[in-house]
């Protein structure tokens, strides 16, 4: 709570200072875009629509729960969870899909859209992600006052 | 408030720094909130472009960029699947979510009201209980229908009779109440506008729902389709042979059909060389770019879009406004995925920008459109969309393309993807 006080005090001492830019905000969301490699993690995030939120897949009945069964997205390969999958196994897939080698309902449309270096970089970045238990978003009722 | 804690670091001392800066030196009565080092984001709308944007810029920043949505409705309804209520396979409460999980997970702030006048030069927006400045403003407004060729169909009370159910909500349970009101062996009409519109596959999808509806309960039935448009604009081979094989006799697709004008009270509708009476009318007006992008002068006169950088979504009129989702001039289908992953490449270069780092000079994101055929089989068209640095705008790369045949698989595909994009957009 001193510390509080202390800083609220500080605070009113620099309030003309407020506009500056903090260098040091900046300089960590520098840091972070330059490991997150900014180009991947937008091309990354619009892998989401399909399997999730940084590669954790929504475990939901219409899918069938063995989806997220490593083996049965082997096979099957609908809506994968790609966080923590082997980069090789990424790689290995994705190529395949990509010269027609590997059988696919969806992917191959979007496997031959990329390049080599971002099928690479794409499992790189999969791999780094951490697996999340993702349940289906819960609806509501619509209210009277809506549209 | 966030500060009350016994680990005083750098950074709440930052956010209390800018905290009373902003009691101070602001008028509005937002200014309470504290005001983190790399600035304010305001984003207008809140569906998929508008909240996909929120979320990013929070986690791509580290929560340095504070972000406040701005949006009229307290719930948010998805389009995509809402064909199927008129089916009968879903119901509207299946696609009706609320914002609480991605408000609190992203510490976003969020205020519910209607944004009233944008002055863009003092980065400021007027609400109708209230104002926010900004240091970069996101209008994801979606469409606004344009009534000025059918007034008639302006009202509410018109639209409680011939509903356009094109975005989802009330309208479209009054459109499926009507449906199942009709007799076996009535007509149903459905309008489609000129392109660009939001869903290209969309109308096409929703005659397959009605037929797939029509043809158990009402097998006398039929419909016929009032197209502006020359031809199908998307899928058109796939959707052919779904109503030639699955809904054989049904649907009277009539190309070139402009609706000249409507009659309300008897449910007629006159084109150029037709006219047809229906017992429910769909008229699914022609669109532009939603109000709030034209309060803020982000369309010329004579093209209804915003014009923006595919690199950054700002609008090429005003600096420091970021025009995200439907409202966009582009050679891109207006699909939610879409959206999303433009949502997701301003956010990008929102964060890039106001941390004084370059944008992503190449973005390239995909695109996944489902379209349900039945109440269980989907078709897919997928695409990787690539920055072409010479052109300026983003083009489709090779090898995109369309389902063969619709089935069942990608119809629990097209299940999977909507609770995906549901937990992306909305947790």
């Amino acid at each position: 709570m001193k510390q509080f006080q202390s800083a609220w005090f500080l605070a009113a001492l620099l309030i003309t200072s407020v506009s500056l830019p903090d260098i040091g905000n900046a300089a960590e969301v520098a840091v972070f875009s330059a490991e997150q490699n900014i180009h991947i993690r937008a091309l990354a995030a619009s892998c989401a629509a399909c399997h999730g939120t940084l590669g954790n897949a929504v475990e939901s009945d219409s899918r069938g729960s063995s989806a997220v069964n490593k083996a049965d997205a082997d096979t099957n390969g609908a809506n994968a969870v790609l966080a923590g999958i082997a980069p090789a196994d990424f790689t290995e897939k994705m190529l395949g899909f990509r010269d027609g080698s590997r059988k696919a309902t969806v992917m191959h449309h979007h496997a031959k859209g990329l390049s080599v270096a971002e099928i690479n970089q794409l499992a790189v970045h999969f791999s780094q992600q951490k697996r999340v238990a993702k349940a289906p978003l819960k609806p509501q009722v619509l209210n009277a006052d809506h549209d | 408030m966030l500060i009350m804690t016994n680990h005083f670091n750098r950074r709440d001392f930052i956010k209390v720094t800018g905290a009373a800066g902003a009691l101070l030196l602001s008028q509005n009565s937002f200014a309470r909130a504290t005001k983190p080092p790399l600035g304010r984001v305001v984003i207008i709308g809140g569906g998929y472009a508008g909240a996909t944007a929120a979320k990013y810029l929070r986690m791509w920043s580290l929560g340095a960029i504070e972000v406040i949505v701005v949006e009229a409705n307290a719930q948010f309804v998805s389009c995509p699947l809402s064909n199927l209520v008129l089916g009968g396979s879903k119901n509207i409460n299946d696609l009706t979510f609320g914002y609480d999980a991605l408000k609190a997970n992203h510490g976003i702030q969020w205020v519910q009201d209607t944004v009233t006048a944008i002055d863009t030069g003092a980065k400021k927006i007027s609400m109708l209980r209230g104002e926010l400045s900004y240091d970069r403003l996101i209008v994801a407004p979606g469409v606004d229908f344009n009534y000025d060729d059918l007034p008639m169909l302006a009202s509410a009370a018109a639209q409680q009779q011939i509903p356009h159910a094109w975005k989802a909500g009330w309208q479209t349970v009054n459109l499926r109440k009507q449906l199942e009101a009709m007799p076996n062996g009535g007509v149903f009409v459905m309008s489609v506008p000129r392109a660009p519109y939001r869903c290209p596959p969309g109308p096409y999808e929703r005659v397959c729902q009605v037929a797939s509806y029509l043809k158990v309960h009402k097998p006398k039935s039929k419909i016929i389709v009032l197209d502006a448009n020359a031809e199908i604009i998307s899928k058109k081979g796939l959707f052919t042979k779904v109503w030639a094989d699955i809904y054989t006799g049904m649907v009277d697709y009539r190309p070139d059909s402009v609706i000249a004008g409507v009659d309300v009270a008897t449910k007629t509708v006159t084109t150029e060389f037709d006219k047809v009476s229906a017992e429910v009318l769909n008229i699914i007006p022609p669109q532009r770019a939603g109000k709030v992008a034209q309060i803020a002068n982000l369309t010329e006169k004579d093209y209804p879009w915003c014009e923006v950088s595919f690199l950054t979504y700002e609008s090429r009129l005003v600096q420091n406004v970021h025009v995200v989702g439907d409202s966009i001039a582009a050679g891109l289908p207006k699909s939610a995925h879409m959206a999303t992953s433009q949502a997701k490449v301003c956010a990008n270069a929102i964060v890039q920008l106001m941390a004084g780092l370059t944008p992503d000079p190449a973005p390239v994101f995909a695109n996944t459109c489902y379209s349900y055929v039945t109440d269980k089989s989907a078709m897919h068209v997928a695409n990787v969309y690539r920055y072409d640095e010479a052109k300026k705008i983003m083009v489709s790369a090779d090898g995109g393309g369309v389902s063969l045949a619709p089935s069942d698989k990608e119809g629990g595909y097209a299940a999977a993807w909507a609770q995906n994009i549901w937990a992306d957009t909305l947790t």
